[in-house]
């Protein structure tokens, strides 16, 4: 058993890494699925989405062709319209509430149509967006995820002037960083970026890690205000022994590394658990076994009743040949020469609800072990707390706490996963939306 | 099990349904697939005088992602030799001389053409002739078509001409292209017409391209109004159908039907409404030869089940039903019902009835789902929250009368009853 790079060959990452929801190659096929559409009024729909896209409107204008109305509908409330597409857990958003599922039928595939209407107009570089008349104004944005990019377009559109500062090298957050490849490759999440600053008025300073190399003083006097879209950091610890072994690896660290660095530089065992049963806990169990991983085994403490990810996002990793075991914890890593030689686990039960209202696990005290020599730690991500508190922002371990977007801090304003912990792309975008609209208020 | 043989005019088919005179029917090819796959009989393409097609065509309206609701066409009459069409028909007659063979004829306009032509089809052993009084391009810029429909002299003239010389049936088909099909149709069954077939097409542009600003069909940048068929045609059909089966001169004659039949339900209604068979172009243009299939064994379902033995049993059946606004009942209200267990919340029925209708339906605001609900006492019962809705049989509309008895316009104004009601 060993962790290796390059198990595969290019044409099986390439096949592997394929995308997992095909687009409609033609107008045709999209159109079959528009007429579906039965244009609800009030839809249950656009009530479902977090951004509120107008989606029966977006719908209608590709069943009359009107492709570039449809884009406009959706980047107006959802400037990353394109890349939610992909990556949104539709089924309990949108979808899941299209009103087909009360006639037992298929519900209209949203995400589908919407890609069609957002990546013609992306391909086309259709700009649908003109800014208003210099409002003579400028906002910092921290961070250049869903929510800062979203907080910047709507801040620009109104005439106000941009700067963004983010740490890493490319713009798009956890959009370019913390999802499977095969939802978002790193080109389109690059190209999405691209859309988004091309109204013009945003510029985005890569490379710009607050604290370290800008801080938030001075932003604070060079700017009229300051969004903060930090989001969260690493993944929670387990505090388990054994944790420091080399082959436990974060889940968002792993998923960073495969974006990043390109599927055949990222190591991975033979024989894998992954710890958590979240988004990201798939995410990471799936591109482990599409890296090569012989076996793949899942552990969450609880059971399918109270997991946090979707049916269809359990279903892409059984699919794949994940391995679930329900109701068990983490207790050890097992160790040999400094390596990961296996993990102890406790079997759980099910007791009372706990703060979330679901079941808490608690011990049974029996354990069993697996042979494993990889950990992939997804249970959950933890804030800034460090920076946050070195800030002096208001916040509540770690997470900011605002009064509607504003924090406690004169002109400093935060939204998305930084406040919230930790939720979908899409409510991020809404994030970023309200936040602008307070500084609006705020500053003009 | 029904008997859905049919006997028009003594031309006997094994079923009611006839392709109609259009390019399905002007080659021994077509019309051969046509008997092998079923069809009761055929109306072969017009005959007359020597014309020449252009190309493109056909042209078509679609709606809502279904393809060909309405279609149109600028064909003319049969451009192929005389000579050869007639052979052919001879022998289709020969190889299925069970079906039945009806053969379209617009000749030039004067009585030595047609006496002609008449004899020429005649020796085919044809059983029926069908005229051409309907024809709305190309044709009737030389005085034939729906020119000689439109005029019920003209018409009533070259029908006598025809009744002269003809001995076996003869069908006048009519034009839609007028504001009632009934003066031609009394005329020409004056003249001596055996029988009536409508609709023709009606003269229509179905669209222009938006790209070239051309209109469609498209002949090299130009286009032309072209006969509109197909199921748009079909409520306009019924309506002209109507009025020949109730006048009291044309509905002493047969009627075949035609105007967008489609299916066996489509038939079932035109042959209600007072045709005693029906026939069927864009359809099968749209679909092949193999719809009658499901048109036979359709009908013959509907008609064991309620329990009509043959064709005659159901003929005209819904004709008296059609009636003069005056003489609805206007004691009859009925008040539409939205069953909650079958509800989507779609909200169809509400937005209708609220923007463009009497807003009598309540919205309880829920998240995702609205709860609609009928305000009775605003109901003016109009139907349209059930024709929108997208669940069969979720909204129906009840029955709650002003009053038990019967009460028309007529006598509502006589009694100086009270208006606006509502």
């Amino acid at each position: 058993m060993a962790i290796l790079s390059n198990r595969l060959t290019e044409e099986q990452y390439k096949e592997n890494f394929s995308d997992i929801h095909p687009p409609f190659e033609t107008m045709d096929a999209a159109a079959v699925e528009a007429n579906r559409c039965l244009f609800c009024y009030d839809a249950p729909c656009m009530k479902s989405c977090p951004t509120s896209i107008d989606v029966p409107k977006f719908i209608k204008q590709i069943s009359t062709q009107n492709i570039k109305g449809s884009a406009h509908t959706i980047f107006s409330s959802n400037i990353m319209g394109a890349g939610c597409s992909k990556v949104c857990p539709v089924e309990k958003l949108c979808e899941g509430a299209c009103v087909y599922n009360l006639m037992d039928e298929d519900p209209i595939p949203i995400a589908k149509l919407q890609r069609y209407s957002t990546e013609m107009a992306m391909e086309k570089k259709w700009q649908l967006f003109t800014r208003k008349a210099g409002a003579g104004k400028k906002v910092a944005v921290v961070g250049a995820g869903p929510a800062g990019l979203s907080c910047a377009h709507v801040l620009s559109r109104e005439g106000i002037d941009v700067t963004i500062y983010e740490k890493e090298k490319m713009g798009g957050g956890l959009m370019t960083y913390g999802i499977a490849a095969y939802k978002v490759t790193p080109q389109f999440c690059k190209d999405e970026v691209d859309y988004i600053l091309s109204i013009g008025g945003i510029s985005i300073k890569y490379g710009q890690e607050l604290g370290k190399d800008v801080t938030l003083e001075t932003l604070q006097k060079d700017y009229d205000a300051v969004y903060l879209s930090i989001g969260v950091g690493l993944a929670r610890q387990l505090e388990i022994p054994g944790e420091n072994l080399n082959g436990v690896v974060d889940a968002i660290r792993f998923i960073y590394d495969i974006r990043n660095n390109g599927f055949s530089k990222v190591p991975v065992g033979d024989k894998v658990a992954v710890i958590g049963m979240g988004m990201t806990a798939i995410d990471a169990a799936t591109q482990a076994k599409r890296l090569g991983a012989k076996e793949v085994t899942m552990l969450y403490r609880r059971t399918q009743e109270e997991m946090p990810c979707t049916e269809v996002e359990l279903d892409i990793a059984k699919l794949d040949g994940c391995k679930i075991i329900w109701l068990a914890a983490p207790k050890e890593v097992l160790g040999e020469n400094g390596m990961v030689a296996g993990l102890v686990a406790e079997k759980m039960k099910l007791g009372d609800p706990d703060a979330s209202g679901r079941r808490s696990p608690v011990s049974t005290g029996e354990t069993f072990t697996l042979d494993v020599d990889m950990v992939i730690k997804a249970a959950g991500q933890t804030p800034f707390t460090q920076l946050v508190d070195g800030m002096s922002v208001k916040n509540k371990n770690g997470k900011i706490q605002v009064d509607g977007q504003a924090t406690n801090l004169k002109g400093i304003f935060a939204g998305g996963d930084c406040v919230n912990g930790g939720k979908e792309v899409v409510d991020a975008v809404q994030a970023g939306k309200d936040g602008a609209k307070a500084i609006i208020d705020f500053i003009v | 099990m029904a008997d859905i043989s049919s006997d028009f005019l003594g031309i006997k088919s094994p079923n009611p349904f006839w392709l109609a005179s259009a390019p399905p029917t002007d080659k021994k090819i077509n019309v051969l697939r046509a008997f092998e796959a079923g069809w009761g009989g055929v109306v072969w393409k017009t005959l007359g005088s020597q014309v020449k097609n252009v190309s493109s065509r056909y042209s078509a309206v679609n709606y809502g992602g279904h393809k060909v609701m309405g279609f149109n066409n600028i064909e003319l009459i049969s451009d192929r030799p005389l000579h050869i069409n007639l052979k052919e028909i001879e022998e289709c007659i020969k190889l299925f001389p069970d079906r039945a063979m009806v053969v379209s004829l617009m000749a030039d306009n004067n009585k030595k053409s047609w006496h002609e032509l008449i004899k020429q089809v005649e020796d085919t052993g044809a059983h029926g002739f069908e005229l051409n009084f309907g024809c709305p391009h190309g044709m009737t810029e030389r005085g034939m078509g729906a020119a000689v429909g439109q005029d019920p002299e003209i018409a009533k003239m070259v029908v006598e001409w025809v009744m002269e010389k003809a001995t076996i049936p003869v069908i006048t088909k009519l034009t839609p292209n007028v504001h009632s099909v009934v003066p031609t149709g009394k005329a020409v069954v004056e003249a001596g017409t055996n029988a009536l077939s409508l609709i023709n097409t009606i003269q229509s542009v179905t669209g222009v391209d938006l790209n070239t600003l051309v209109p469609n069909p498209y002949v090299a940048g130009k286009s032309v109004f072209g006969g509109y068929c197909g199921p748009a045609v079909k409520p306009i059909a019924l309506k002209f159908l109507t009025t020949i089966a109730q006048d009291e001169t044309t509905k002493k004659v047969p009627i075949s039907g035609i105007g967008g039949v489609s299916t066996w339900k489509d038939a079932v209604e035109f042959m209600l409404l007072g045709a005693s068979n029906v026939q069927v172009c864009t359809a099968a243009m749209k679909h092949g030869f193999r719809i009658v299939e499901d048109m036979c064994e359709g009908l013959s379902n509907w008609m064991d089940e309620k329990g009509y033995k043959t064709l005659n049993d159901f003929i005209g059946k819904s004709v008296s039903n059609i009636v003069h606004w005056e003489e609805l009942d206007i004691n009859y209200h009925h008040i539409a019902k939205i069953n909650q267990d079958k509800c989507i919340h779609c909200g169809l029925c509400y937005i209708a009835c609220e923007d463009t209708s009497h807003q009598s339906i309540n919205l309880e605001y829920g998240k995702p789902y609205n709860t609609y609900t009928i305000k009775e006492e605003e109901c003016v019962g109009c139907n349209l929250c059930q024709l929108v809705c997208p669940v069969t049989d979720c909204i129906t509309m009840e029955e709650h009368r002003v009053a038990p008895e019967y009460l028309n316009w007529i006598e509502f104004q006589k009694r100086g009853l009270p208006l606006n009601d509502h």
